[in-house]
């Protein structure tokens, strides 16, 4: 498992970027109400800040590639698995 | 929202992405917001055709994993009608573009409206036509910017939501690719209704119509979505008539066209029926159309 929200109110385990679909749009660095995501001067998306995610999926929505995919926090709690 | 969902990979054909569609393009949105509503809704992948035309638009129905058929140049509600009234059990989607909808498919626009056949209409607004290179489209608008307008279009746009109300459509909304919540949500009712719906989706091109406007990038495009609209009824929009109006216009009942076709399917085989029982009690021969049928009752 990987980026886990550090927060106990987050409700996102981690978020995922495809990084084979995504086409460096911006849209995602430009509309999280969080400032979760960076971009560099290519465009390439970074999570510096997961544990700021307030799970809007906005970003997951508005992704034009598909690419971005919040993991809910549902199969983190103690199963052991 | 928390119910557990399938993944969005689930209905595509993951085999053709990523899609063709540029950086930015507000056609994914739209995708992105179709396959959710779809979810949302618990249908199968079998229960749904879609039919698209050709154009940007028109490329959907090659990600998505129902039944598809890419069809004809604005002939997609013509498949579309004849795929219903053929199975009228299925979901019928047909993500149609500005030129699909409106300008060499409008003829079947306003007629399969007129009908209320249940079939349910993306019109994909991006105001220009992306795929041959960025012409003007009939929902351009004046003074807009095309390679076939370098002096700037001279040509008002269509009204898709009026049309479609005036020609008779049963459901009608306009949302935009930035009210992504309000797109499924609109989506959800639009496939949920039984007769036409449409579906306006202001959607950016940064491409062809951000290009030769200004400049403008997708970002820009979303934010202009954002300033530009006003929901139906909401305070901003009487204080502001110019603002676009997004939401429902029109969600009505009237008798769907296929449930009107049943009828006269059960009149002529009531018909044919009567003519057999008929043709027994003279002792005739009944006619070929009962013998075809297997509705004769002869012994």
């Amino acid at each position: 498992m990987s980026t886990k929200a550090s927060k106990s109110q987050n409700q996102i385990d981690s978020i995922l970027i495809n990084r084979e679909w995504c086409k460096r749009c911006g849209i995602c660095v430009a509309f999280c109400p969080k400032h979760v995501f960076e971009e560099d001067k290519e465009g390439t998306v970074s999570i510096p800040r997961p544990e700021d995610c307030i799970y809007c999926e906005l970003c997951e929505r508005l992704c034009p590639d598909l690419a971005i995919t919040l993991v809910p926090q549902t199969r983190v709690a103690g199963d052991g698995t | 929202m928390s119910e557990p969902r399938r993944p969005v990979s689930y209905y595509l054909r993951e085999r053709f992405m990523p899609h063709l569609w540029c950086a930015g393009c507000g056609h994914g949105t739209v995708l992105n917001g179709l396959v959710r509503s779809v979810d949302e809704l618990g249908l199968k992948k079998r229960e749904i055709v879609m039919v698209s035309g050709i154009g940007c638009s028109a490329r959907m129905a090659g990600y998505l994993d129902f039944h598809t058929l890419h069809t004809l140049h604005g002939r997609a509600l013509a498949f579309a009608t004849g795929v219903k009234l053929s199975r009228p059990e299925l979901k019928i989607i047909c993500p149609l573009g500005d030129g699909d909808a409106l300008a060499i498919g409008g003829n079947h626009f306003i007629h399969a409206a007129r009908r209320n056949i249940d079939i349910t209409v993306l019109i994909l607004n991006n105001r220009i036509y992306g795929m041959t290179g960025g012409q003007y489209s009939p929902l351009s608008g004046c003074g807009i910017d095309a390679t076939t307008a370098p002096y700037s279009t001279i040509e008002d746009a269509f009204d898709p939501v009026k049309l479609a109300v005036a020609a008779g459509a049963t459901f009608v909304a306009r949302t935009t690719t930035f009210h992504v919540h309000q797109l499924q949500q609109i989506l959800t009712q639009a496939i949920r209704h039984n007769g036409f719906s449409v579906v306006e989706v202001l959607s950016q091109c940064p491409t062809h119509f951000g290009r030769k406007n200004g400049g403008l990038e997708a970002v820009d495009m979303l934010k202009a979505f954002k300033q530009d609209t006003a929901p139906i009824g909401s305070k901003r929009l009487e204080t502001a008539p110019d603002l676009t109006p997004v939401g429902v216009f029109v969600d009505e009942d009237r008798t769907e066209y296929c449930e009107r076709y049943q009828s006269v399917i059960d009149r002529a085989q009531g018909a044919v029926a009567d003519r057999a029982v008929a043709a027994e009690h003279a002792g005739a021969e009944p006619d070929r159309a009962v013998a075809a049928a297997g509705k004769g009752a002869v012994t």
